[in-house]
Formats: C-alpha cells, sequence, structure tokens
C-alpha cells in the first residue's frame, strides 16, 4: 500500500466528492452508533467496565517487559514459537522464512491490522506465495486492489453494486448470466470460493485482538468465524500481533471482551470468540502442528513511556472512527495509512513520523466524541492536541497559519496595543459589512469566506464600549448612537 | 458547591475576544444577566483572548503567557465567568495542564479553575437564580457546542432556562450535539472537511423549520450563521444570552442592520 498521509487535504477532497463513499459514510455513521448506545444502555455496569478495562491496560503497560516474557515462556510450553521482531521489515521476514520451510503456495488470512501495518499481502505476492483474504470484507478489497478503510468493515466504503462488479471480473469460472442481485447470493458465491481455498492452504495467518501472558493464548474476534477455518485447518498457524496486545489473565481478557464487541458493532458478544494455545496436541483430533507468533515491536517501544502511552491501550473497537465527524466527512482512506479515525490519527504519528503525518493531528475540531465513547478512555483530542505540540517545538520554520497566530499570542499579550489594532481592524469590518450583517470575502481570511460568509462585526468593540459608560443597548447600533 | 456564596458575588467578566471585537450585544446580555441575578460585576481592560488559539496549535510557551496574564487580571474575583464553553472550559480544565512543572503558577491556575465558569452554568448550578424570565415570540433550536456539552457537561442548564422564556417553543435537531466543524483554527485549515461538517449542522437546523438558533459559543455561531445566510437561509442566529437577558431587538448574527433601528 502507498502511503498517502501527505496528500491528506486532496484525498479529503476526493473523498467528500465521491457520491457512492457518502451515502456509504452516512449509512455507517448512523448505525454502529445506532447500537453502540443501545447495548450499552442496557448495561449498567458498562462504566465501570470501562475503568477497569483502561486499568487493566495501564497494569500491562506499565510492567509490558514482565508480561511478555511470561507470554513468551507460556507459549514455548506449550510448543510454539515467538519471533520478536524490532519493525515490520524483521516480521515480512520472519513470516517469509516460515512459509518457505513449510514449502507453503498460498497463505489463508484472517482480518489483521497488523498485516496492513507491515504490508504482508504485497510482500508475499512478491516472493511467489498467494495471499488470500477469508473475512469478506477484506476479500473484496483484495479484489479490488485497495486497503481497508475502516477496522472492523474495512469494505464500509464499497457498495453493492461494486462488489457485483468486482465478482463478476474475478470469478469468471462461473457462469456469467448469474444472478447477483441479492447479498444473499454475493455472500454465497463467496463463501464457494473461499471454501477450497480454506482447505487448500499450507499456512493460516491470523491476528490476535488480544495475548493471554498467563496461558499463552492468542484471542481472536470475528462475527464470520473465518478466522477459525484459516487457523485450525493449514499445518501451520502463524499470529501476527503487536506487543500491546498483551493482557496478564483470562479474566482480564474477559473484562475486555465484554466493552469490545460492545463498542464496536452493538453486538454483547461477537459471533465467535477464539482462545488459540499453541499447536494440536497428540490427543487433540485437529489443529495446526506447527504454532508461530511474531511480536511485532514497530515504534511501540518509543510511544511507551511518553506522552503517547496511552494510545497504547487501543483495542481497535473502531468506536472513535464511527462516532467521528471527520471521519464520517471523509472516510478510512483519505487518512492515508493504515489506521484511520481518531485512533489512527494518533497512532500514525507515532509509527511513520509527524513529519509525514502532519495533517492528520491537525484535521481535527477536539470536538470530544471520540473519548466519549473510547471503551478503553484514551484522552484522543488531548494526545492530537500533544502531537501539535511536539510538532510545533520540533519544527524551526513557521507556515504562515503559525505566523499570523504567532502574532495574535504577540497582541495578546500586550493588551493596550492589542484593543488598538483590534479596534481598527474591527471597525472597518464593521463599516464595511455591518449594514448588511454580513461580509462575503475577506482578503487573508479565504479559508472562511470560500465556504462561509463573515458575520459583520458591530463596529466598536465591547471594552471600548463599556469603558465608555455603555452598558447594553444592544440594539446593534454603535456606540456614538447608544451614548445620543 | 459546597461553600458559601457570598451574597453580592464579584464576578470578573471574561468576554472572550470574539465576542468583544465581533458581537459587544453578547457582552452586554451577559453583563444583565449577571446584574440580575445579583452579582457585581467588573470588565477588566487587560483581557484579551484566554490562549486556545495557541494552545490547540501547540504553541505551550506563548499559551502560558497569555494564562499569566489571565490568571493576573482575574485572580482577585470571587468568580470569573465567560459566555463560552470553549473559553470557559480553557481556563477551568486547561490551564492546569501548562504550569505541570511550576508550583507557584500551577497553584495559581488551579485557584482560577476553580472559580472560572461558563455563563449558564454559572447563574444555572452556581448562583441559581430564578431571574430568568424574558419575551420572545418564536421557536428555536439549540446547538450543542462541543466543549460545553463534552467538558463541561452543558446540557439541561440552558433549555431549562428557555423554558422561562415567554413565548419561545424550542424544537431539537436530530444532531444538535455533533460537531458543526468550527474548531477555531480547523475552519480555515480544512475548509472543504468543516463545509462537509458545516453543511450536515445547517440541513439539521433547516430541517426543525425553526425560526431561530441558539447556542452558547459565539465561534459555532458565527460559523453555522455564515453558512446559513450563504444558502440564502434568513434563520435569526443568536448567543443564548441575548435571549435570556431580554435583548433580542437589534439583528442577529450575519443579519442585515435593522432599518428602523
Ligand atoms: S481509540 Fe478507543 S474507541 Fe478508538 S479504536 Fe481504540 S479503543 Fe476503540
Amino acid at each position: 500500500m502507498e502511503m498517502k498521509t501527505t496528500t491528506f487535504k486532496e484525498n479529503a477532497r476526493t473523498a467528500i466528492a465521491d457520491e457512492t463513499l457518502q451515502i456509504e459514510l452516512d449509512r455507517l455513521s448512523f448505525g454502529f452508533p445506532e447500537k453502540r448506545k443501545k447495548a450499552v444502555d442496557r448495561m449498567p455496569e458498562f462504566e465501570q467496565l470501562r475503568e477497569q478495562a483502561r486499568d487493566i491496560k495501564n497494569h500491562v503497560l506499565a510492567n509490558l517487559d514482565l508480561y511478555l516474557e511470561n507470554y513468551e515462556d507460556r507459549v514455548e510450553k506449550h510448543g510454539g514459537q515467538v519471533h520478536w521482531c524490532r519493525d515490520a521489515k524483521a516480521a515480512r521476514e520472519q513470516i517469509l522464512k516460515i512459509c518457505k520451510a513449510a514449502d507453503a503456495k498460498t497463505v489463508t488470512k484472517s482480518k489483521s491490522m497488523i498485516g496492513e501495518e507491515i504490508f504482508i499481502n504485497d510482500f508475499l505476492a512478491k516472493n511467489g506465495i498467494e495471499p488470500i483474504e477469508t473475512d469478506l470484507g477484506e476479500y473484496i478489497i483484495q479484489l479490488r486492489g485497495e486497503p481497508p478503510s475502516h477496522i472492523i468493515a474495512p469494505a464500509i466504503h464499497v457498495s453493492k453494486a461494486q462488489v457485483e462488479d468486482a465478482f463478476r471480473r474475478v470469478h469468471t469460472d462461473l457462469p456469467a448470466d448469474r444472478n447477483l442481485e441479492d447479498p444473499a447470493a454475493l455472500l454465497q458465491e463467496a463463501r464457494g470460493q473461499l471454501r477450497n481455498k480454506f482447505l487448500q492452504a499450507d499456512v493460516g495467518l491470523t491476528g490476535a485482538n488480544m495475548l493471554v501472558a498467563e496461558t499463552g493464548s492468542n484471542v481472536l474476534v470475528t462475527n464470520e468465524g473465518n478466522a477459525d477455518l484459516t487457523y485450525a485447518l493449514p499445518r501451520v498457524h502463524i499470529v501476527i500481533a503487536s506487543i500491546e496486545k498483551i493482557v496478564p489473565t483470562l479474566e482480564d481478557a474477559s473484562t475486555i471482551l465484554r466493552v469490545l464487541a460492545r463498542s464496536a458493532t452493538g453486538q454483547d458478544m461477537s459471533v465467535y470468540t477464539t482462545f488459540c494455545t499453541g499447536p494440536k496436541r497428540f490427543e487433540d483430533p485437529d489443529g495446526p502442528e506447527e504454532y508461530h507468533v511474531i511480536l511485532l515491536d514497530n515504534g511501540r517501544t518509543d510511544l511507551l513511556g511518553s506522552e503517547f502511552e496511552e494510545i497504547l491501550r487501543c483495542i481497535r473497537c473502531s468506536a472513535c472512527l464511527n462516532h467521528c465527524p471527520i471521519y464520517k466527512a471523509i472516510g478510512g482512506h483519505a487518512y492515508g495509512w493504515v489506521y484511520p479515525g481518531p485512533m489512527g490519527a494518533v497512532l500514525t504519528p507515532g509509527l511513520i513520523g509527524m513529519e509525514d503525518a502532519s495533517d492528520l493531528p491537525n484535521a481535527s475540531t477536539l470536538c470530544g466524541k471520540c473519548e466519549s465513547v473510547c471503551p478503553m478512555g484514551i484522552p484522543l483530542p488531548k494526545l492530537l492536541r500533544s502531537w501539535r505540540t511536539r510538532h510545533f517545538e520540533a519544527k524551526p520554520t513557521r507556515s504562515l497559519g503559525q505566523i499570523t497566530l504567532k502574532f495574535w499570542a504577540w497582541l495578546a499579550k500586550r493588551p493596550k496595543l492589542y484593543h488598538k489594532v483590534n479596534g481598527l481592524i474591527i471597525a472597518t469590518l464593521g463599516a464595511l459589512g455591518r449594514r448588511k450583517g454580513r461580509i462575503k470575502w475577506i482578503p487573508f481570511a479565504s479559508g472562511w469566506t470560500s465556504k462561509r460568509d463573515f458575520p459583520a462585526p458591530m463596529g466598536n468593540t465591547f471594552i471600548q464600549q463599556y469603558h465608555k459608560g455603555a452598558r447594553g443597548d444592544t440594539s446593534g447600533r454603535r456606540l456614538r448612537e447608544v451614548k445620543k | 458547591m459546597s461553600e458559601a456564596i457570598p451574597t453580592s458575588p464579584h464576578v470578573g467578566l471574561f468576554v472572550t475576544c470574539l465576542v468583544d471585537l465581533t458581537r459587544p450585544s453578547v457582552g452586554f446580555a451577559t453583563l444583565k444577566l449577571l446584574e440580575l441575578a445579583g452579582c457585581q460585576v467588573s470588565v477588566p481592560v487587560m483581557q484579551t483572548c484566554c490562549g486556545q488559539p495557541a494552545y490547540n496549535s501547540g504553541d505551550r510557551s506563548d499559551t502560558r503567557d497569555i494564562a499569566k496574564q489571565v490568571i493576573e487580571t482575574f485572580e482577585e474575583f470571587d468568580y470569573i465567568v465567560a459566555p463560552s464553553g470553549s473559553c470557559g472550559g480553557m481556563i477551568s480544565h486547561h490551564y492546569l495542564d501548562l504550569f505541570k512543572d511550576d508550583d507557584t503558577w500551577e497553584k495559581r491556575a488551579k485557584n482560577l479553575a476553580n472559580k472560572t465558569f461558563e455563563l449558564i452554568v454559572f447563574l444555572s448550578d452556581v448562583i441559581k437564580t430564578n431571574k430568568i424570565n424574558g419575551q420572545c415570540k418564536t421557536t428555536a433550536t439549540y446547538h450543542d457546542s462541543c466543549s460545553g456539552l463534552r467538558e463541561l457537561s452543558i446540557k439541561d442548564q440552558p433549555r431549562e432556562f428557555l423554558k422561562n422564556i415567554n413565548g419561545l417553543k424550542l424544537v431539537e435537531g436530530k444532531k444538535s450535539e455533533v460537531c458543526c466543524g468550527f474548531g477555531g483554527l480547523f475552519c480555515v485549515k480544512y475548509p472543504d472537511i468543516s463545509e462537509k461538517m458545516l453543511d450536515e449542522k445547517v440541513d439539521d437546523i433547516l430541517q426543525t423549520e425553526t425560526e431561530m438558533v441558539l447556542g452558547g459559543d459565539l465561534g459555532c455561531l458565527m460559523n453555522i450563521a455564515g453558512r446559513l445566510t450563504r444558502r440564502g437561509s434568513e434563520k435569526e442566529v443568536r448567543h443564548i444570552a441575548e435571549v435570556l437577558a431580554d435583548m433580542t431587538h437589534g439583528p442577529g448574527i450575519a443579519a442585515p442592520e435593522k432599518t428602523e433601528a
């Protein structure tokens, strides 16, 4: 996937002009929040669970090394292997090594954001191994050659008609005159296509919603059951997970599961929740013969202990995306990299650097809706602001906007001058627009006036009027008139 | 509030830069409401801006300087009141964060934060006034500004006050709690995204078919009013203080001067 974070503004414009996308975004912004609200309202102890979930993750982050070692120890006791990977490259190479050793031709994959983060599909394909996405949404976007635009609903931007097009283009072995009107028919067709792939795959690659230190298990949550076929049928199971996915105990995992699905889709639980613990044992009827865990850092240890640590509590539930008015306006692709929405705007600069991602934390009104729904209590607006601070403090050159702001601050620190200068500007703008009440265009303020009128100032400032003795004729007339 | 409220508390009015510069009527309405509620009100001339533009752009050192100035100017009062959830929230919630490594200033910031309130919260929850009973024959919808709503929990208070306004009928929008796309500098830095958000807000307002739009933050109201006029609507947009203080004879935000004035 090409990184497009630097063209954020352009991406956003394109997305806003894309009518199909806008219809799908409308639907999403109505559906998920409504369902979440119902689920949360049904559960009086939700707030309490949120706090518990937050505390669990805070405890983990404060003791991460300890729990990671515990976890590794458990995995090895069960006959699995843990591979520590500092960055995406190391992770890709390790996965390739395992695939080659297994003589793999095809790899089935269940949805994994870490898989996206390390661009594993392209890499495997380049090395002659065919990756096959098995989550329906992921399968659709794989056919369309696109990255996901949402964490839990990767093909949310695709209309039904577009799915039909993609299926007709790729599934050429099926009769051309088949009827794909009904969504159920599309589902049936995808299922038919995937069934064989599941059976043929040599390696199954899954992500992990959590890694449990006390048992060495990885937790998989899906609504389609595709992760279960992905890990259980092939001879080799590879789990890819980032280091902050650890939770200490099964009890902790269940606390987080209780907030996860409710926040994500409004379900009490997702349809399938699986705990995988090592390879198949002698007495097990099925399961993989080999079990590997790729533990990825890729910048996370740098966030640990920094002002951004709290984003490592994220469980990728997507509630912040589903409720974000910016995400609703532009969709996921506009963010230009793997993680969209508020959580992406905080995490992405941490992973790829603020230089390339500087628009993401800035393109927010800090309205606070995300924080209010985040099950892990992550103060997303505060973290977005922290990126702005870091960027501001690190960057020696100033944009025109920043110079204007600096001037404003300079002026604000000199009250007498502030009132003089602003008094003059306000008198001018007032004279220009007061009769009509609005100004249609102001030089150097086209960001405002290109989209909306500027309400004309009344003419004299409040401080001027007040200190000349006016007390409240607020008819909009100027001081002169007030005093006569 | 656990402490006793002074009988005639001395309130420092932090009028906010937008009200000061563009809509003094909101300042006068605020003044009237505070005085009606029994407060003695002062308007320090040394006030400028709360520092929020610098703060949200990551310029902490300028923000700190401005915050110090606000603290020095206002700390002598019993209360500091601002007709804005966003500026009120800046002082009561964010100043503290600026002085983490400076005990003296942190203490002073905390002292100020504890007695700084947004106007409606102050009238409703602190002073608990029962002096609001204006007249306004109209139908109105209310926009919940983000900082007021989510930082300061302002939701029912303005609606309760509006019930005392004779002749006013409130109609709720479906998206009254959704951000209008103002976001301070956001709206000029990302005009396309802002416009998209703003149009959703304006559509929601229009579908209420009310005559008036009310809110508690001038930034959002200017944003909304400017888009409404750009789209050819003549809906009246006002700060809630103007209605509560019975001061609605002048033109609404972005509306032309009334000829008979
Ligand atoms: S930041 Fe919070 S709301 Fe957003 S995906 Fe992560 S856990 Fe969910």
